[in-house]
């Protein structure tokens, strides 16, 4: 069994996984249906929202230069980051700088993507995780399993005995309100006292300079507006040209994410506190990272690139809702993260998850920004054929069905051939166990095959 | 006026249930047109393509393509070997100025047999009964990279006797997923699970979809569960076969 083999079948046998992931995913499902059926044509919304990122896209190093000149003229300092190593350091150097001990984050799956934590932990800098799913996973010390809720694979039992367990003043009475509670007594004092404060970005504003981020909690404003300095981290092709694009995008991402029209909270952030504000943090750093983004754009991985992160992928995908989003083993799963975490990680190391997807579609049918995702894994697995890490009986058996299916005559012989090995093997009309196919016999009957080919039958009746 | 259709019996038909092959000739035949096998058809290599081996999918679609290129239209009782040929031919023959006209050419005039039917030919089932209650299960590529959805529903309509119900999730897909059923087992049979168990909550006596790879996974799983619910292609109910073996009986 492969590594993914070994976590999808942990995931498989955990129901109380299965029950949480159902109880997001399908209340999301539900909820974007419904927004998408109550918006005037949101194919032609989603039709838009691919050509801007596509422009953009396709224009990169312009628009990037416009946000980083008026990102400037605001008063921001921006920062370029080739590796997620780099981007690590660019942050670590910040904080060494301003003397901090405590940082707060709110929730960036790119900061994920460069290993942040682990990085701020290593250079010994206190983090507070502000989100309230990043805040469960950080007591849990695991990592998130779903882009928009990090913690979807725990229960909300699950994460009362985890705050009984490690808050200083927990929850007594069982309800939500109670555990939200007692998670804003744990957290709030730790935010306000941070140095820095550090956010991803859900969009860069080239022509204001300006960073958008989306919460429902609030925590990213209030984790980023006390502190004495503010470090964005952005992956490059989070940038859209005006705040009119980001308005649209912003519809797009809060339906396709949650079904909600927009999110509790959306703040742009352009540059530090000015004189005469009364808040805002002293310094404000925006680290631009690539981390590998160009490279995909220039090697037929430019469609991935439109994403915003909002998971509606992963929310209709049928292997996603079965093993949750652990299994995938990258920073990213589900289809979007099958797609990515080759490139990020490498293929050989990740070759399984461009082959664990049906290619029924679904993702692509609600991605907002028609990305076509079976095409990209399919593209992944050319490559992986073509660099001969499919396994050697694939390969054999693939080269042989196919130089026979070559050779028609042949092939009729074959298949009848084979019809009537089947056979023998039936009992009744089904085949219960049948050799080299275990994996469709072990948990279903295989119907016999009819006496003889639909071929055989036919040039006989019409005497061909 | 005749109406002259090959059919594309597909790898799986050819293999494991002719019947579907001959319920499509006699709804075709039925609708007035003359239909043709033609003999240098194997499988249309969609295998390989999901497989990643595009040397072995682009050989075979070659194959496919001369084999059907003399014929006026193209008819195939299968959903995702169809979206093969429509959709997928002409991607891989991409900036190949020989074989490019020839897959698009192909591909414009290859139809699902229910699409075919109902759609082009505008043709409606006559005289056809079966009394029973059956539920509809719609295969993905057929949904998807077809559109296929209301046009088996219509032609189903018209089988007197028959009634339709409902199957939640009935777009979700089935965990079949071609190799992928085979290479991850445990996940394919998490799908089939739950759809066996919504196929189930119906309460209907039949299961129907449109292309035998998800019939099979269906049936197999319904069948393992000892579920009653019998499973056709749907062709052989419009075709007026439906009162023959289910997938999965002896003759």
């Amino acid at each position: 069994m492969s590594a993914f083999d070994t976590r999808a079948a942990a995931a498989l046998a955990d129901p109380i996984l299965k029950t949480a992931v159902e109880r997001t995913a399908g209340t999301a499902e539900a909820k974007r249906t419904l927004a998408v059926s109550a918006f005037p044509d949101f194919g032609a919304a989603r039709t838009r929202a691919a050509a801007i990122k596509d422009h953009v896209i396709a224009h990169l190093g312009a628009y990037l230069e416009q946000f980083e000149a008026n990102a400037v003229a605001a008063g921001a300092q921006v920062h370029w980051a080739a590796t997620a190593d780099e981007a690590c350091r660019i942050v670590i150097d910040i904080c060494k700088a301003s003397g901090a001990r405590t940082v707060a984050r709110s929730k960036s799956m790119l900061g994920e993507e460069i290993g942040l934590p682990h990085a701020l932990a290593q250079a010994g800098i206190d983090r507070i995780e502000t989100d309230l799913a990043e805040h469960i996973i950080q007591l849990a010390d695991e990592r998130p399993s779903h882009i928009i809720w990090p913690a979807m694979h725990k229960t909300r039992e699950q994460v009362s005995a985890l705050f009984k367990a490690k808050h200083r003043t927990p929850h007594e009475e069982e309800t939500i309100a109670a555990m939200a509670e007692s998670a804003r007594r744990e957290l709030r004092t730790r935010m306000l006292g941070a140095d820095v404060g550090i956010s991803g970005a859900n969009f860069l504003i080239a022509d204001t300079g300006a960073v958008c981020t989306v919460t429902n909690e609030g925590n990213a404003e209030l984790s980023l507006v006390p502190p004495r300095v503010h470090i964005v981290t952005a992956g490059i092709e989070k940038i859209v040209p005006s705040m009119g694009h980001a308005v649209h995008m912003l519809r797009m991402l809060a339906r396709s994410a949650t079904g909600a029209a927009l999110t509790q909270y959306t703040t742009f952030y352009a540059g530090p506190r000015r004189a005469g504000d009364r808040d805002g943090p002293e310094q404000m750093h925006i680290v631009l990272v690539d981390n590998g983004r160009t490279k995909m754009r220039e090697e037929g991985l430019a469609d991935m690139l439109r994403c915003i992160r909002c998971g509606a992928c992963m929310n209709h995908c049928v292997v996603f809702r079965q093993i949750g989003g652990h299994a995938y083993g990258g920073t990213y799963p589900g289809p979007m993260g099958a797609v990515l975490t080759p490139a990020l990680d490498g293929l050989a190391q990740s070759r399984d998850l461009v082959h664990a997807c049906t290619l029924n579609g679904k993702c692509q049918q609600v991605c907002p920004v028609r990305i076509p995702l079976p095409t990209l894994l399919k593209g992944w697995r050319e490559k992986s054929w073509r660099e001969g890490l499919e396994p050697t009986s694939m390969r054999f058996g693939l080269g042989l069905w196919a130089w026979v299916a070559q050779r028609p005559a042949l092939y009729r012989f074959g298949a009848g051939l084979a019809v009537r090995a089947m056979r023998l093997l039936g009992r009744g009309g089904w085949i219960e166990r049948l050799p080299l196919a275990g994996g469709w016999t072990r948990h279903r009957a295989m119907p016999k095959p009819a006496a003889r080919t639909f071929m055989d039958q036919y040039r006989q009746e019409r005497g061909q | 006026m005749t109406q002259s259709v090959a059919l594309f019996v597909t790898c799986l038909v050819d293999m494991m249930r002719p019947r579907i092959g001959f319920a499509a000739i006699r709804a075709l035949e039925a609708a007035g047109c003359d239909v043709v096998v033609p003999q240098g058809q194997t499988c249309c290599g969609q295998p390989a393509l999901n497989s990643g081996d595009r040397a072995h999918a682009i050989a075979l679609a070659k194959q496919t393509i001369a084999a059907l290129e003399p014929c006026p239209a193209i008819v195939v009782p299968s959903g995702s070997c169809a979206g093969t040929i429509r959709c997928h031919y002409p991607e891989l023959f991409e900036g190949d100025a020989d074989w490019l006209p020839r897959a698009q050419a192909v591909a414009a005039k290859t139809y699902e047999i229910m699409a075919y039917l109902d759609e082009v030919l505008g043709w409606k089932p006559d005289g056809v009964r079966l009394d029973a209650t059956a539920t509809y299960h719609d295969s993905c590529s057929g949904l998807r990279e077809l559109g296929v959805k209301a046009q088996p529903r219509r032609l189903l309509a018209q089988v007197q006797g028959l009634s339709l119900t409902p199957l939640a999730g009935e777009e979700t897909c089935c965990g079949f997923g071609g190799t992928f059923c085979v290479k991850y087992p445990a996940i394919s049979n998490a799908i089939v699970g739950e759809k066996a168990d919504a196929i189930a909550a119906t309460g209907a006596d039949l299961l129907l979809a449109g292309d035998l790879g998800c019939l099979m996974n269906m049936a197999g799983k319904l069948h393992r569960d000892g579920s009653p619910v019998r499973a056709y292609h749907a062709i052989e109910l419009i075709a007026g076969m439906g009162d023959g073996p289910a997938i999965g009986e002896e003759p």
